[in-house]
């Protein structure tokens, strides 16, 4: 399982720039963009039990769920696989003269990958309504940046493929919308694709089961000063959107969702073993 | 004769009726768009896109960047989103820069939550053109291992238009391997309506009672060849044409084998984990009872295809490689 801890205000700030018929090819790290397009906690906590609610069915767990009709793409283990996938939504839009975008990105250590060069490329070559973000948090898995790349900001990528790249504060969630916003608003318009780095720390081990030891400690304090969600807090508090007893009660009603949700899907049945055999082929092509 | 009968009974070349389907289905359903390396203004390695992008524009006919995986990613994509994409590998050889794509994106797609990826890739395969080992390649079974997947690998015009359009109708993943020996040797007339084969059929090419031989691709044309030789040593050979890899047509092959109780598999990838093995092992599990004698298998050695043409020439199964298998079955 992986968490976003540290990182929410990525996947937040950028589904919520995005318009209900834009399509995302999320990273494994954007829970927040599943529940902006109304995965609930019950049909995700199903998927992650491997129950038949959830949106696999069981036939595929963790974090790998999507849905065509919220304009979910369902993440693909192998990294980077889904941002080729990403430039051909994008160009069906484009081919089809619809004014739609498709957003994608990877980690730091997803940009190693050949198929990250291949995707900027090509939506470069074709100005694809497609932006591209690496939310770079400084460690893939257990490899730091300095080992995975030879460069200090992977949005110097960008220029080798003829398309903007722009650095942002990955943990301030205004900031990555309002990048978000500008490179959405630039593909819209026709303008091509826009490579965002959304800089942050990855507050956890790679997955549940990483105590992390090889991040050091002075840096994971550092970065925790700038966690995302007290800073988005502070934000609100700031402008007038509220007060602490309104994040109390937001924080009640959170936990009362996940607590259904996690009845839910503890209650939901698991699928029969002969279900394996379902879906290999399909009858016909979505509806879409 | 009117201008139309004429025109109907022209012959067209492999080559031909798979450009033909092309521009058919390109013109029947506006979905429909190709993508791949050189196939606009150059018409495509082999010219089966000559004159499409004069005739359905730039975004219709895409030239890519050289980066299989990429453009391959990208038919994914434009597939789930509803178009209908075609793309052609200039060669097959390359397919595997796309490997990852295929096998863990557009495979496994469906299965893993019911988005359905409908979109074909053309592979132009197989020897005996000197290619060597990058340009002569059967890579058909590194897929045949992959569920999700369809394979067809027609050997004449006629179901090399008709399974064309049965791809591109498909809702599902298509490998279309066209087979390069065959582009420009082979004629036939077409129907002039519009017509497709069925995936997952295969069709008897020769009729016989003596002994099956279960192939595709170009060497149905050494199966038929070498049945002609049999037959004047009194050797009965039925030629099966599976034209359809995945889903493999079981009917037709048990059903040809409890006819004949002889099988010979016949192919041009390699005889290790080939497509051969495969259907050994189903008549072994299937037809034990009806066997007359051993199972016999006709496949290159297990090495890349040679450039030279002796070296070529020793590789490539051979007419009499087949009367061989054909006369040692016999005596049983
Ligand atoms: C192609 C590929 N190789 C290896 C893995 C195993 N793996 C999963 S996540 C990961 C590290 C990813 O690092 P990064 O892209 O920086 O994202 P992060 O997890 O740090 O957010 C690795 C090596 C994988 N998923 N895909």
């Amino acid at each position: 399982m992986y968490t976003s801890h540290g990182m929410e205000a990525i996947a937040v700030g950028y589904a919520s720039a995005l318009e209900r018929d834009d399509v995302i090819a999320p990273f494994h790290r954007d829970m927040g963009a599943f529940l902006i397009r109304g995965f609930t906690p019950g049909e995700i906590l199903a998927q992650y039990l491997g129950k038949r609610t959830g949106p696999s069915k069981g036939k595929d767990g963790n974090v790998h769920m999507g849905d065509l009709k919220r304009g979910m793409i369902s993440f693909v283990s192998h990294l980077a696989d889904n941002l080729p996938v990403a430039t051909g939504i994008a160009l069906a839009f484009k081919i089809r003269g619809e004014r739609r975008v498709a957003f994608t990105g990877t980690g730091d250590g997803g940009t190693s990958r050949g198929d990250f060069h291949e995707a900027m490329n090509f939506a470069a070559v074709r100005k694809l309504p497609v932006v591209i973000f690496c939310n770079n948090n400084q460690y893939a898995y257990s490899t730091p940046q300095r080992l995975q790349m030879a460069i200090h900001d992977v949005a110097d990528r960008a220029k080798a493929y003829g398309m903007p790249g722009e650095i942002v504060d990955g943990n301030d969630v205004a900031a990555v919308y309002v990048a978000s916003n500008r490179a959405i608003a630039r593909a819209r318009a026709g303008e091509g694709p826009t490579f965002l780095e959304f800089k942050t720390m990855r507050m956890h081990g790679h997955s549940e089961h990483d105590p992390a030891k090889y991040v050091p400690h002075e840096l994971l304090e550092e970065w925790k000063k700038k966690d995302p969600i007290l800073k988005a807090e502070q934000l609100l508090i700031q402008l007038g959107y509220g007060d602490a007893a309104y994040f109390q009660e937001i924080g009640e009603r959170v936990k009362k969702e996940v607590e259904a949700g996690v009845e839910f899907a503890e209650q939901s049945p698991l699928p029969e073993g002969p279900e394996v055999l379902e879906g290999v082929f399909a009858e016909e092509a979505n509806r879409y | 004769m009117t201008t139309e009968t004429v025109q109907r009974q022209q012959e067209v070349t492999y080559l031909e009726a798979i450009s033909q389907a092309l521009d058919e289905e390109m013109t029947r359903d506006e979905r429909v768009f190709l993508m791949g390396e050189d196939i606009g203004t150059y018409g495509g390695a082999f010219k089966i896109t000559e004159g499409f992008l004069q005739k359905y524009g730039e975004w219709r006919v895409l030239d890519t960047p050289l980066a299989e995986s990429g453009f391959v990613g990208a038919a994914i994509g434009a597939a789930m989103m509803g178009l209908r994409p075609v793309v052609e590998m200039q060669f097959a050889d390359f397919i595997s820069c796309a490997f990852d794509q295929i096998t863990e994106v557009a495979a496994k797609n469906h299965y893993r939550w019911g988005a359905a990826v409908p979109m074909v890739i053309r592979a132009p395969f197989g020897g005996g053109v000197h290619g060597g080992p990058f340009h002569s390649e059967c890579p058909e079974g590194w897929f045949f291992h992959s569920p999700g997947l369809k394979l067809v690998a027609p050997s004449t015009p006629y179901d090399a238009k008709g399974l064309l359009k049965a791809a591109i109708r498909d809702p599902n993943p298509v490998l279309y391997f066209e087979h390069k020996f065959l582009y420009r040797r082979i004629k036939a007339v077409l129907p002039s309506e519009d017509y497709i084969v069925p995936i997952g059929k295969a069709d008897v090419k020769r009729a016989g009672n003596d002994i099956s031989i279960i192939t595709y691709g170009a060497m149905v044309h050494l199966a038929l060849e070498a049945a002609q030789v049999l037959e004047k040593e009194g050797i009965d050979m039925e030629v099966v044409d599976l034209r359809t890899l995945i889903p493999l047509d079981k009917e037709t092959i048990y059903g040809s084998v409890r006819k004949t109780s002889k099988a010979i598999l016949l192919h041009e990838d390699n005889k290790t984990g080939g497509i051969g093995a495969e259907i050994a092992a189903l008549l072994a599990e299937e037809c034990f009872d009806c066997l007359d004698g051993p199972i016999l298998r006709i496949a290159p050695p297990d090495t890349p295809v040679p450039f030279s043409t002796p070296l070529e020439e020793y590789f490539l199964p051979k007419v009499s490689d087949i009367v061989g298998a054909a006369r040692k079955l016999a005596a049983y």
